[in-house]
């Protein structure tokens, strides 16, 4: 049985200009996605993250190798409603809230995705209510996208796609123009959607508080995968995602500085509850 | 700003539940219409009089504030002030009541300028109250959209039209607010906005719309991604959420402004004199 997302040796590079005509941004990827898998993307800006991401519905095309979705290859040659169907599939929501959102009150713009696949008044009308419901924010279906917090406008942004009922929903950066407040708002409910509604995630993101809940990471530098495995096991040498531009989370580091104190502790600490049983044994001891 | 921000989005919508506020936008525009072909035809005292009770009792249903409409006067000051004058002035009759060296006023000039002013002032008020204070900019939209969807038979671009002019409605206040962000930062950097010639202040401008057409293009480059990641193949077989019914006070409504048309027809033909 093939898995829900297939990549194989895939590479991309962009057309560039009259200088360098072509840039090349992924080399040779190999990644496989489970149903239901909540994986988190780690890696430096401009290490070809989204790019990554917008292979998987055909926002571009891979230059060499095959990326195939629910056991359909994707391919530049598939008609129109093919790659529709792709991107019924797979969501995605982007980093700035504001460049999602096109309509001027927050239920018309939910309704968009189902209204451009042409579903029935009825059952769009059913879809919107019950998006709103879930990311909590019902009571604001007559906004306007201005009048809210930039969490709120990306939970409408999410709920704009929950209504077109993907498989799976791809958040790039979704979190990193948020506060604190409104980051939190957004990461629970990209967890409720992966935990309850069984919506197969892959999160792209530099907050390791994000990537720790995650039952995958895969970290990539200069276009390929360096590091994959469970948070525990990428999280485990610190040093090595330090040379990779990227931080582990704050419980990881407190650890690695206490062992190399010389403190007897374990390696890839990475939940704040586990962490605070072990120093709790540790100080009685 | 908010107060600049309200203005441009809602333009000049007054939320409200009146009866004008419930009449579906495609019979709101027809209906303006027949107001505006009625008040053309209005000839003679009757007539103006049945037109300015008629757009008396339309400001009192739609529940918007006398003084509301009355501010809007303050637009066609001038045009009224210039129609009076040129009316005056220059309309030659039998009637003269004036005259002052090369300048004479007949009854006449008086009286066709009465009716222009009243004829132009019924015209704003009329398609203020009917559509721009009782509709708001996006239903005002989709009944455009509906009226000219057969335009698309003869390849009129209907549905892009709309799908732009939802767009512009949606980003106008995020890019005032941007604006004013850019602003602040051009401020801050000491950047003068606001002394020197009419040159110096255009070009004072200048780092204000670069980074602004910059970022603008920014956006619009992403809203493109979002959209298609949406499903969004350029509205063919689109649906919608709301689908505009007509209703009886549809009926209703259109029924009453053409009788507004007839009686000013019929009123049309009685000499009061
Ligand atoms: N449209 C494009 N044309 C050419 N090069 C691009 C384009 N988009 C991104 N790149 C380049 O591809 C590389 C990877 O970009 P991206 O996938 O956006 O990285 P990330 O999301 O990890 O920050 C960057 O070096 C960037 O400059
Ligand atoms: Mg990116």
């Amino acid at each position: 049985m093939s898995k829900f997302i297939e990549i194989k040796n895939l590479s991309f590079s962009y057309p560039g200009d009259s200088q360098n005509p072509c840039v090349p941004v992924l080399h040779d990827i190999n990644l496989e996605i489970d149903k239901g898998e909540f994986v988190a993307i780690l890696g430096r800006n401009g290490s070809g993250k989204s790019t990554l991401a917008k292979l998987l519905n055909l926002i571009l095309v891979p230059s060499s190798g095959t990326v195939s979705v629910g056991g359909k290859l994707l391919s530049s040659d598939m008609s129109e409603e093919e790659i529709i169907e792709v991107r019924k599939c797979i969501g995605m929501v982007f980093q700035n809230p504001d460049n999602q959102l096109v309509a001027t009150v927050v239920e018309e713009d939910i309704a968009f995705g189902p209204e451009n696949l042409g579903v029935e008044p009825e059952e769009i009308r059913r879809r919107v209510d019950q998006a709103l419901e879930i990311v909590g924010m019902t009571e604001f279906a007559k906004h306007s996208p201005h009048q809210l917090s930039g969490g709120q406008k990306q939970r409408i942004a999410i709920a704009g796609i929950i209504a077109i009922m993907p498989e799976c929903i791809v958040f790039d950066e979704s979190t990193a123009m948020l506060d604190p407040h409104g980051r939190k708002e957004v990461m629970r409910t990209i967890e409720t959607l992966n935990r309850e509604k069984g919506i197969t995630v892959i999160t792209i993101t530099h907050n390791m508080e994000e990537a720790v809940c995650a039952d995958k990471v895969v970290v990539i530098d200069h276009g390929t995968i360096v590091k994959q495995g469970s948070p525990k096991e990428v999280f485990s040498r610190p040093e090595e995602l330090w040379g990779l531009g990227l931080s582990v989370p704050q419980v990881t580091e407190l650890f690695d500085m206490l062992r190399c104190l010389g403190a007897e502790l374990p390696e890839g600490v990475i939940s704040e509850e586990e962490g605070a049983q072990l120093l709790f044994e540790l100080l009685r001891s | 700003m908010a107060v600049l921000l309200r203005d441009i989005t809602l333009g000049q919508f007054f939320p409200g539940n009146s009866l004008l506020h419930k009449t579906d936008p495609r019979y709101k525009i027809i209906i303006a219409m027949v107001y505006i072909v009625s008040l053309f035809l209005a000839k003679g005292v009757l007539s103006y009089a049945l037109v300015l009770v008629f757009t008396f009792a339309m400001i009192i249903f739609s529940g918007i504030p006398l003084r509301i409409v009355v501010r809007g006067f303050k637009a066609l000051m001038f045009i009224i002030a210039f129609t009076a004058i040129l009316n005056i002035f220059w309309t030659k009759g039998e009637n003269l009541i004036f005259e002052y060296k090369f300048i004479k006023i007949y009854a006449e000039g008086v009286t066709y300028a009465v009716f222009m002013i009243l004829r132009l002032l019924c015209l704003l008020t009329g398609s203020s109250v009917l559509i721009s204070y009782t509709t708001s900019p996006i239903a005002l939209t989709y009944g455009i959209e509906k009226l000219l969807a057969p335009l698309n038979l003869i390849k009129v671009p209907v549905h892009e039209f709309s799908m732009m002019m939802t767009i512009a409605l949606r980003f106008i206040p995020t890019l005032i607010e941007e604006t004013d962000k850019i602003m602040s930062a051009q401020k801050a950097r000491g950047a003068d906005f606001t002394s020197g010639g009419i040159i110096k202040r255009a070009k004072a401008l200048i780092p204000i719309l670069i980074p602004l057409f910059v970022s603008a293009f920014r956006r619009a480059d992403e809203l493109a991604v979002a959209m298609e990641c949406r499903c969004y193949n350029g509205g063919k077989g689109r649906s919608k959420m709301t689908k505009l019914k007509t209703k009886p006070l549809d009926i209703i409504m259109l029924l009453v402004f053409s009788a507004f048309t007839a009686g000013i027809i019929l009123l049309n033909g009685i000499t009061l004199f």
